[in-house]
């Protein structure tokens, strides 16, 4: 028992040592956290740059949410932040204050394709053709009804307009940490209510204020979206478009505006409610942590997120090729 | 008289009759109870089976893989590069490094996919008509990487032609064994009309066979060819946060119980400590989570999703349990063993050491396993600590970016190729409760020897 006793006390020293050894070891693998949206492009580059770059580590993708991979992001400069964050939208001007608080000045925006935002319902369900002024209708705390701001009477689709399936009004929008749901607010929600033509004097937030008794807001994955349909098969649902064609068997896409989502009508600009997919790299871990511009190259090269390339398969829209190059010279030129 | 005598039955009979109508009321009682009692175990059960039941069911298929048995030509027309670097041709040993990796990378550059297409059409039946695209949703992605590391491990296969077994593709396994609708149409299918034709034509003949999935225990997480997906990464990071918690947990644990419960002298003091080890047995995960956040990566600047951090929060987790479990077995010890020890002249230290601690190991050992059972299947904490982050390599050492087993359900649970990924949840779930069933299996084991040793 005494031996115990003090194998474990010089085991207890010797974690110790390790923890204060660990402090002086430099981190050798990239660290990428953010969007869930770019999650599965982030983590096949990952693993595909790990397989073909034989003298790096294979980088760790984390998840979080636009916002949260850049709270992250904007922690600081030094091994125990992450070096690059996903993002479905740009970077703000508050969350680069805090960036620039923090000491992350060289901030290096690098856009590498395209997403759309698709409606989606159970595939046993009807069919919906949806346009932005009727997804705010369905989902405004307050709507216009003969020139006067009331609160939202409308319980089916059909009451919304008669197009539409006579179907109880249910939405799972992601919540505000997906940067899905900025487009989703500012393409269809904010395009929807300046169609309809709010009253003078209507409050600052009729167009952001949503009914919370038929909108459900989701934290997590598209997966969550996914059981709200399986549990409540009257419910709709938004969807990254990628989300969708991987599980065709399961969900039913509604048209916008008469357009229905795909890889070509998102490229021509026809499918409005699409954007543009990003991922910022810290400068000043460049040269520190090993393999980054490589990683940065290789994920905009044409085998990845090129046309044709792996990524397109997992359902990135691509960009075309000049505006790729564009991208890859300013980021190698270094801070914007 | 004989009326005095009918009182006297009739008295005796009413007692008689009260006496049963309350021995009859306390049976009921008692009935009651009992099949409440059992009611409730098996309700208890029925959820348990349920559960069970529910996992295996949808987590079996996904222990069969579907392999695809492919004759890989290494056709020097498809694969143009310089031979590989020997080392004699170079002065040293930096130069031939060098040499030798810009030369792999070159080799990872080749368009390795089209010897992939050419396998895949070589096994085809001739007729076969079917795209580039098409044909290559058949194989996983990672085909390509296999048949690359066999030519990087062996540079001298150009030109031939080997048997290869490699991974049908996710939604081909999804065809194949039915996680998708065969029925539905065209447009809801993940693959093309003549890739479903052909992968039937492949089972037909023999070109794809199903096994046992070993992919699931040999390879890490994968994304990018989710058909490859395991848990190996995931296994050897819980293995490495259970080791620091047992390192650090049960001697830290057990020597605080022992102070406190030997040594101590009986205070406020240690009645406040004690309150508080029972509150922090009570406080949740998550707490500890944010706590090891704030501490260990942000203060001390450990790195982040690695096992040291998860196990050293697990270890906070689980030193109430150890404590309070050791002070229990404490306090059952006999006094006269104490004083049996005492009155021979032993010292304190001599006492709990030689008599006391030994009597008790086996609730302590009781209590570490069950404590790190509880700490395996934890997950709150480590979401907290970047351990939920996609990792696509076996943490060598603790310091190493990882996932842990559960961590791994929930990743797995929200993948986007649902009919996949649904059934490897399963799967990744029974691993985790056989990994837990053991480890309780080991401490009944151990107590029941133990305690008749002792």
């Amino acid at each position: 028992m005494r031996n115990a006793l003090y194998a474990s006390a010089a085991v207890i020293a010797l974690a110790a040592f390790g923890t204060t050894a660990a402090f002086a070891q430099s981190r050798d693998t990239i660290q990428v956290a953010g969007s869930s949206t770019v999650l599965p492009f982030a983590s096949i580059v990952a693993e595909e740059f790990g397989a073909a770059f034989p003298e790096f580590k294979t980088p760790v993708v984390g998840s979080g949410g636009t916002g949260g991979g850049f709270s992250q992001f904007c922690a600081g400069v030094g091994d125990n932040t992450i070096d690059i964050a996903n993002a479905s939208r740009p970077i703000k001007a508050g969350e680069t204050e805090a960036c620039t608080a923090a000491g992350v000045t060289d901030i290096r925006e690098v856009q590498f394709g395209y997403d759309g935002i698709v409606f989606a319902s159970a595939a046993s369900g009807p069919d919906f053709a949806l346009t932005p002024i009727q997804v705010y209708k369905a989902i405004a705390a307050n709507v216009v009804v003969d020139g006067a701001l009331v609160p939202n009477p409308y319980t089916s689709w059909a009451e919304v307009d008669a197009s539409l399936p006579d179907q109880p009004i249910a939405l799972a929008v992601p919540a505000s940490n997906h940067g899905t749901r900025e487009v989703f607010q500012e393409r269809v929600v904010t395009a929807g209510c300046e169609e309809a033509g709010l009253p003078e004097g209507a409050p600052e937030d009729a167009c952001t204020a949503f009914r919370q008794d038929v909108v459900v807001e989701i934290s997590g994955d598209y997966t969550e979206t996914l059981a709200r349909l399986n549990s409540d098969p009257n419910t709709v649902g938004v969807f990254g478009l990628s989300f969708y064609e991987q599980n065709t068997d399961t969900l039913k896409v509604a048209t916008v505006n008469g357009v229905v989502p795909s890889k070509e009508s998102v490229v021509a600009g026809e499918y409005p409610v699409s954007r543009p997919l990003f991922f910022y790299v810290k400068g000043q871990h460049i040269g520190t942590i090993p393999g980054i511009e490589e990683y940065v190259q290789f994920f905009l090269s044409e085998q990845m997120a090129g046309d044709g390339g792996i990524l397109e398969a997992a359902g990135l829209i691509p960009q075309t090729a000049e505006k790729t190059a564009e991208i890859l010279a300013a980021f190698e030129a270094g801070a914007q | 008289m004989t009326d005095t005598l009918s009182t006297t039955r009739q008295a005796s009979l009413d007692r008689t009759q009260r006496i049963r109508a309350g021995l009859r009321r306390r049976h009921l009682g008692e009935t009651i109870f009992r099949g409440l009692g059992l009611a409730a175990i098996v309700l208890a059960l029925g959820f348990v089976a349920l559960l069970f039941v529910d996992v295996v069911r949808k987590g079996v298929p996904a222990f069969t893989q579907s392999n695809l048995h492919l004759a890989v030509t290494f056709d020097p027309e498809l694969l143009k590069v310089d031979p590989a670097p020997v080392r004699d041709a170079f002065a040293s040993q930096a130069e031939y490094t060098a040499a030798s990796l810009k030369w792999q990378r070159d080799v990872a550059m080749l368009n390795w996919n089209k010897v992939v297409e050419a396998s895949l059409r070589a096994a085809a039946p001739a007729d076969v008509e079917i795209d580039s695209r098409q044909i290559l949703t058949i194989a996983e992605t990672d085909a390509r990487h296999d048949i690359r590391e066999m030519f990087v491990a062996d540079p001298s296969l150009l030109g031939q032609t080997v048997e290869v077994d490699v991974l049908a593709s996710a939604n081909a396994a999804n065809w194949i064994k039915g996680n998708i609708d065969r029925s539905l149409g065209d447009a809801q299918q993940q693959l093309s009309a003549p890739a479903r034709a052909l992968i039937d034509a492949f089972v037909e003949n023999g070109t794809i066979s199903n096994g046992f999935a070993w992919s699931i225990f040999t390879n890490v997480d994968s994304r990018a060819a989710p058909a490859s997906a395991g848990l190996l990464g995931a296994f050897v990071g819980t293995v490495w946060m259970m080791l620091i918690v047992i390192i650090l947990a049960v001697p830290i644990g057990v020597a605080a119980a022992v102070y406190l419960e030997e040594f101590a002298p009986r205070s406020r003091w240690t009645d406040l400590i004690e309150v508080n080890i029972n509150n922090l047995a009570a406080v949740p995960s998550i707490v500890f989570g944010l706590l090891g956040a704030a501490v260990f990566i942000n203060y001390l600047h450990l790195p982040i999703s690695a096992p040291i951090v998860g196990g050293l929060v697990l270890t906070l987790m689980t030193l109430p349990t150890i404590i309070i479990a050791t002070r229990g077995a404490l306090q059952g010890v006999s006094p006269a063993l104490r004083q049996a020890a005492l009155g021979m002249g032993a010292s304190r230290t001599q006492m709990v050491f030689h008599h006391v601690l030994p009597v008790t190991f086996p609730s302590i050992l009781t209590a570490t396993i069950i404590g790190v059972a509880q700490a395996l299947g934890e997950t709150a904490p480590l979401l907290l600590i970047g351990m939920k982050a996609f990792v696509a390599s076996v943490p060598l050492t603790p310091l190493d970016q990882a996932t842990a087993l559960p961590v791994q359900i929930y990743l797995w649970q929200g993948n986007e190729n649902r009919n996949f990924f649904e059934p490897r949840t399963a799967a990744a779930i029974m691993v985790l409760l056989a990994v837990m069933i053991l480890l309780n299996g080991v401490a009944i084991y151990l107590r029941s020897r133990l305690e008749k040793r002792a």
